[in-house]
């Protein structure tokens, strides 16, 4: 007898002990919470999300469409980037008033060439106001996921309000679960020593956020 | 310190010694302290915490009713998507899947995502037996490993540990493993998180094979969730080649819709967030073109004790355990006696009802974990999926004094009664007797009164222990029924 057939049929002994409740899943989990907390303005929504990144250490910006090339490329001025990692579709637009240098990731390009680079630019897939959250589904806009993970500043770009939602359970509506994801709440930390937090483990440890709009 | 749990004394001796450590006291106290708050005030947040618990609980529970037919359906979806399942009855054939796969790669080393499946299966040990090196990458279990310890929390297992200690393994020990301590290394928590960055760095950028557990499986999708907070989970998750994630078979959730209650609950009772840094989710593997993450997905799914569990009508709620660790932050057995007096990689108030099922209650320590507890009930408050860990203590004491039937491998066998609990014993057949002739119950509490100076304050034998931390009581100069009949139930108004 294989393991699959041995665990599947201890399954069924165990549960063998009286007649099964055969409530269909549908009913079986009232779903009685709530699909946001409150009710807030598209304006104040994006205003928790600003207040939420900002909370766990997440660097706020916000422009408009028009200023979003100067600001990202203030941003990496002042941080002295002088290489840029780029999904392929990136807006060619949001990089057009940066000096630093563009590197592609390609297929081939080891972990340790991504390590030399100073920053990424990244859109995002959708952002959670209530959890201070910004969700990448490695769309062509915010490409393969080592991109935002292995080098230490990451400027990510939400277009506000449409990219923006409430909740958790409105976040996963939108999202494709056969697509890659990453969900990320500032940058990296830890509550590892004495259960206190600190920031800046392994990921990036500056994030940066760009609300556009 | 060995680094395992084989062999361990029983909870009453380890935890003797554990309260007078008062270095490990005073860390604990501070460490459940300063979460308990943060836990509280997180959870305030949530208007609708009840519904979320209660959703919860049922979506748990409802997967467990019918985890055949869910496991079937995920094992169809990950296939789909690109991966491979395994099936592993037990640790020991767990631990060879995953050395074979390890071996199939040419690759010696392999980098791990801190997970409580491949702790309890004992797989580090399992695969240097296999001459395959596994690093450990979350800090607290770099510093276990690294200090040659043992766990002694579900989410920080070096909670044991302060800053000077943690300071004082680095220095000492990590040269041994790779890159070594910075120098001048001082025990300030971000110095201290920086020596690990730099430290495990060089290993992640190489490393040709993942290990992870998940914290969820989602039947229908196929989709594999990771929750984490320093990114090592993502390094794991995504430079390597290979990837092999060791599932318990309990961590199944129908839909992809159920996750929107678990990603709620599970950040805010475990790290008193509203969201930990990082969430990764994959669903088997992308095609080649878009290359993104290992490109070869085993998921091995683990029994090890789970379905005994599943067997047991009352025990079987510990398998809805998210393992968010809220349960041992509260617990003020856990806070004095300290995750290592457990004897099990699962610690607390849920590991008490969940080792002796998922290991048997035959040992010495497992018999013993059902009385770590003084069933105060504030684990069940805090848990986000409604455990009743008192319950299920209570239930596992019976198991341990009175035997009975239980499943153990699969196979129904009938426990003897636990040493020890002889005097236990006899005193409910007692009680049983007396209760059910009150001619004689009545006698026995008249010649108890008449006698009632005369009685010991502590009891002798077997009862010696009982009452070497209680009073005994004093017994009324008048049996009650008596008094009852005596004043017609009070209404004389004699006394």
């Amino acid at each position: 007898m294989s393991s699959r057939e041995r665990i599947l049929g201890r399954v069924r002994r165990a549960l063998g002990d009286g007649p099964r409740d055969d409530t269909p899943y549908e009913q079986a989990v009232p779903r009685d919470y709530l699909r946001e907390h409150g009710t807030r303005s598209v304006a104040e929504t994006v205003d928790l999300l600003a207040e939420n990144l900002a909370d766990y250490r997440a660097i706020v910006h916000r422009c408009t469409a028009a200023d979003l090339a100067a600001t990202i490329a203030g941003m990496l001025a002042a941080r002295g980037a002088k290489t840029v990692l780029v999904p392929p579709g990136l807006e060619p637009e949001w990089l057009s008033a940066t000096a630093a240098e563009r590197i592609a990731d390609r297929p081939e390009s080891t972990p340790h060439e991504l390590d030399g680079v100073d920053s990424v630019v990244t859109a995002c897939a959708v952002a959670v106001a209530e959890t201070g959250t910004i969700v990448l589904d490695g769309s062509a806009d915010q490409g393969r996921r080592r991109i935002t993970l292995v080098p230490d500043h990451h400027i990510c770009v939400v277009r506000v309000p449409e990219q923006v939602v409430s909740s958790v359970p409105q976040a996963l509506e939108r999202l494709d679960p056969t697509r890659p994801l990453t969900w990320i709440s500032g940058p990296s930390a830890t509550s590892d020593i004495e259960l206190d937090r600190v920031e800046g483990v392994h990921g990036p440890r500056t994030l940066e956020v760009v609300l556009v709009g | 310190m060995s680094g395992t749990f084989v062999g361990m004394p029983a909870f009453p001796k380890a935890a003797h010694e554990a309260v007078h450590d008062q270095t490990l006291r005073g860390n604990l106290r501070h460490a459940t302290h300063t979460i308990r708050a943060k836990r509280a005030k997180a959870v305030a947040e949530v208007s609708d915490w009840a519904a979320l618990r209660e959703a919860g609980k049922l979506i748990k529970d409802h997967t467990l009713r019918h985890l055949d037919r869910y496991l079937v359906q995920l094992e169809e979806s990950v296939t789909a998507a690109g991966g491979t399942v395994h099936w592993a009855a037990d640790a020991v054939e767990a631990n060879r899947i995953v050395a074979d796969l390890v071996k199939a790669t040419g690759e010696s080393e392999v980098v791990k995502v801190k997970s409580m499946a491949t702790q309890e299966i004992g797989l580090n040990e399992a695969l240097e037996a296999e001459g395959i090196r596994a690093y450990e990458t979350d800090l607290a279990e770099l510093i276990v490993q690294l200090g040659k310890d043992r766990p002694s929390h579900i989410l920080v297992p070096a909670i044991h540990r302060n800053r000077g200690e943690i300071r004082d393994i680095f220095r000492k020990e990590m040269s041994e493993w790779g890159r070594p301590a910075p120098e001048g290394l001082t025990d300030t928590p971000a110095e201290l998180a920086e020596a690990a960055r730099l430290h495990l760095r060089e290993k992640f950028l190489r490393a040709k094979v993942g290990i992870s557990g998940a914290n969820f499986m989602v039947a229908e999708t196929g989709t594999m969730v990771v929750v984490e907070s320093e990114g090592n989970g993502r390094m794991c998750l995504t430079l390597p080649e290979t990837l092999i994630s060791v599932v318990g078979i309990e961590k199944i959730v129908p839909t992809w819709q159920d996750l929107e209650v678990f990603l709620q609950t599970l950040p805010r009772s475990s790290t008193a967030e509203r969201m930990n840094p990082y969430t990764s989710m994959w669903t088997g593997t992308t095609d080649s073109e878009t290359a993104d993450g290992p490109q070869n997905f085993h998921l091995v799914l683990l029994d090890n004790g789970r379905t005994d569990t599943l067997a047991d009508e009352v025990g079987r709620q510990a398998l809805r355990c998210i393992r968010c660790s809220a349960c041992l932050n509260v617990c003020p057995v856990y806070e004095r006696a300290g995750g290592h007096a457990y004897g099990s990689v699962y610690p607390g108030p849920i590991g008490a009802i969940l080792s002796p099922q998922l290991r048997g209650v035959t040992s010495e320590i497992d018999a013993s974990l059902p009385y770590a507890s003084s069933l105060c009930g504030a684990c069940y408050e805090v848990c986000p999926v409604a455990i009743d860990i008192p319950e299920v203590l209570v239930h596992l004491r019976e198991r341990v004094v009175e035997g009975g039937q239980v499943t153990a491998q699969g196979n129904k066998v009938v426990l003897k009664p636990a040493k020890g609990h002889a005097a236990e014993r006899a005193a409910m057949r007692a009680a049983r007797w007396a209760f059910s002739r009150p001619g004689a119950l009545r006698a026995g509490q008249r010649l108890a009164s008449r006698t009632r100076r005369l009685h010991p304050r502590s009891l002798p034998g077997p009862g010696k222990a009982w009452s070497g931390t209680r009073d005994l009581p004093t017994v009324p100069k008048e049996p009650f029924r008596d008094w009852w009949q005596r004043t017609n139930g009070g209404k004389d108004g004699g006394k």
